[in-house]
């Protein structure tokens, strides 16, 4: 099978500073990754790099054998990458509902002529894209706030409205950037449900940059650990878990002696 | 505006300007002056609120729009003598939107190469293009240059004034309460979601700023068929600033207030120098007791304003929770 993204010695420099160096990453249909690595390992960049808001200094970016790079980040989103921020942005002014509705417009033609016109057509799609913007949120448990503020809602919520905009451009690959953050315990086991239940029932890939080790390690069934942009580690939680170059990154040791911290 | 009866209303408001222009014929001209004036500036900043308002692209160019769609309607009419009201009728509509197809152009010219600038940037080099737009019609000998250009044909009445008002703000609010609408909403609220979310900020912005143009076109073509003489001057910074603020004061991106903001601002001024020379005041001795009103109608205005926006920053006729700042519960 076709890999759904592959990422092929993708450098990225800024000015001095090399984030990401010599980077591989594959990810197949219907993947959990977790990306993982200390503070300012390079994470985020790689989702912007994904998205299109950096372009890569060298190396090769395509999805379904088709390459990304020179496209604009709505163009990848078209393309079928979706994301969430870590600091969340949602369109503040908006109410919930409107916040996956504004998505909406992504697949069809004509949109101009038809809002001017107003004929049978506009009713007709935008009473579609009412019953599944409403579908999604009541699958998502958001359909009580509908038509409130999107900026009212909880921490939690939001996060999870999130979610919902980014799925409803209908993505193949969902890339989640800390959806743990700022979260409790109540809440991280929610969001651990949900994550595996977007990917089973949506059957899609996803991407999860975490720093919670224990969502991370439950959730995921491969792990890509990077430090100071550079590949240090891939595998199976388990493997990761016992990998002494990665304990050695997260506790800064040397890796020679690292070892022995596991037996 | 309820979406569903958006047509039912617009052709309703059509034939409502239909009809008032066939009784409003016999207005004395300084009033029919007036409200024409209304309807320009509805057209204008209904328009502007769609740049400003809605896709947050701070403009402060749109009276060098209006400039362009005032003067080359202008030339056009000038150019023809049509007897007859039909034939004229038509021949207004194509000068008109002949304007504002020329305002249109130069929107995409400016919105293209200056999109990339956000806020006070993109205020500043829309503000320069206005001027531009000033000076080249100073040096154009053709439009008669500093001295003005004569209108022969007072084509602008209550009809065009209402039917225009009317088409901007069906076309302006049928664009934005769409889902293809929300996007310019998008835009503004945060241009990185946004695009991350698929919706692309340029190709917005550009609409936006063209659509806008369109119509400050075709407020020029009202304007210039109505006052019958241009002066480049007229189309200044300050008449800019006159839109922006009423696009402020009714709340950005809220059409109705929008509305309200430009009858009331329009009504402000001539109501202070109405008042001025009313003769006498039940309980006054003195004849003509608000003659004071002549030279300080301006600070008074000034005045107002300032009040309005330490009082209600959110726009006078805004009655929701302020958007983007996060309540305390």
């Amino acid at each position: 099978m076709k890999p759904l993204l592959k990422l092929e010695h993708c450098t990225i420099r800024f000015g001095g500073l090399t984030a990401v160096s010599d980077l591989d990453l594959t990810i197949h249909h219907g993947d959990l990754v977790g990306l993982i690595g200390p503070n300012g390992a390079g994470k985020t960049t790689v989702f912007n790099l994904i998205t299109g808001v950096y372009q890569p200094s060298s190396g090769q970016l395509s999805m379904e054998d088709r390459p990304l790079s020179g496209l604009y980040p709505h163009q990848i989103t078209a393309r079928g990458v979706a994301r969430t921020f870590q600091n969340i942005r949602l369109f503040h002014s908006m109410t919930v509902f409107d916040n996956v509705r504004a998505v909406f417009h992504l697949h069809r033609h004509g949109d101009v002529r038809h809002a001017l016109w107003r004929g049978t057509t506009f009713f007709r799609r935008e009473s579609q894209i009412t019953s599944r913007v409403n579908e999604l949120l009541d699958l998502f448990h958001l359909g009580g706030f509908r038509d409130q503020p999107a900026t009212s809602l909880s921490y939690g919520d939001q996060r999870r409205l999130e979610i919902v905009r980014a799925l409803a451009t209908q993505p193949k690959l969902l890339l989640l950037d800390e959806p743990a953050a700022g979260m409790n315990a109540t809440e991280k086991l929610e969001l651990n449900r949900l994550i595996r239940h977007i990917r089973d029932s949506f059957s899609i890939a996803i991407l999860l940059v975490e720093h919670d080790m224990q969502l991370v390690m439950d959730v995921c069934d491969r792990l890509v650990v990077l430090d100071h942009g550079v590949k240090l580690a891939e595998g199976s939680p388990l493997a990761i878990r016992h990998n002494p170059a990665v304990i050695a990154a997260y506790l800064g040791q040397d890796p020679s002696t690292a070892s022995t911290l596991n037996t | 505006m309820n979406i569903v009866h958006a047509k039912t209303w617009l052709v309703g408001t059509l034939l409502f300007g239909a009809l008032a222009c066939f009784w409003g014929g016999h207005l004395a001209p300084y009033p029919l002056f007036v409200v024409c004036n209304i309807g320009i500036s509805i057209v204008m900043a209904v328009s502007l609120n769609l740049i400003n308002g809605h896709t947050g692209q701070f403009s402060l160019g749109h009276a060098g729009f209006m400039a362009v769609g005032a003067y080359v309607s202008a030339v056009i009419t000038n150019h023809y003598n049509e007897s007859g009201p039909v034939l004229a009728g038509l021949e207004f509509a194509a000068a008109l939107v002949a304007g504002g197809f020329a305002a249109a152009v130069a929107g995409l010219l400016v919105g293209i190469p200056t999109l990339r600038l956000k806020g006070d940037y993109l205020a500043i080099v829309t503000l320069g293009f206005g001027e531009i737009i000033r000076v080249i019609l100073q040096n154009m000998d053709a439009v008669g240059g500093a001295r003005g250009l004569s209108v022969i044909h007072g084509y602008t009445n209550l009809f065009w004034c209402f039917a225009l008002a009317a088409i901007t703000v069906y076309v302006v609010a049928g664009l934005v309460q769409s889902t293809y609408g929300r996007g310019f909403i998008a835009v503004r609220d945060d241009e990185i979601a946004a695009s991350a979310m698929g919706i692309s900020p340029t190709r917005y912005k550009v609409t936006a700023f063209v659509v806008g143009a369109f119509f400050a076109g075709l407020a020029g073509g009202l304007y210039a068929h109505s006052t019958q003489f241009l002066t480049p001057n007229g189309f200044g910074f300050m008449t800019s600033i006159t839109y922006v603020v009423m696009v402020i004061l009714g709340g950005m991106g809220n059409t109705a207030g929008v509305i309200l903001a430009a009858i009331l601002l329009t009504l402000l001024p001539e109501g202070l120098r109405m008042a001025a020379d009313v003769e006498r005041l039940p309980g006054v001795a003195a004849v003509r007791p608000l003659a004071w009103l002549v030279n300080t109608r301006m600070i008074l205005y000034s005045l107002l304003l300032i009040l309005l926006m330490l009082t209600r920053p959110q726009g006078l006729f805004s009655f929701r929770r302020q958007p983007g700042k996060p309540s305390l519960h």
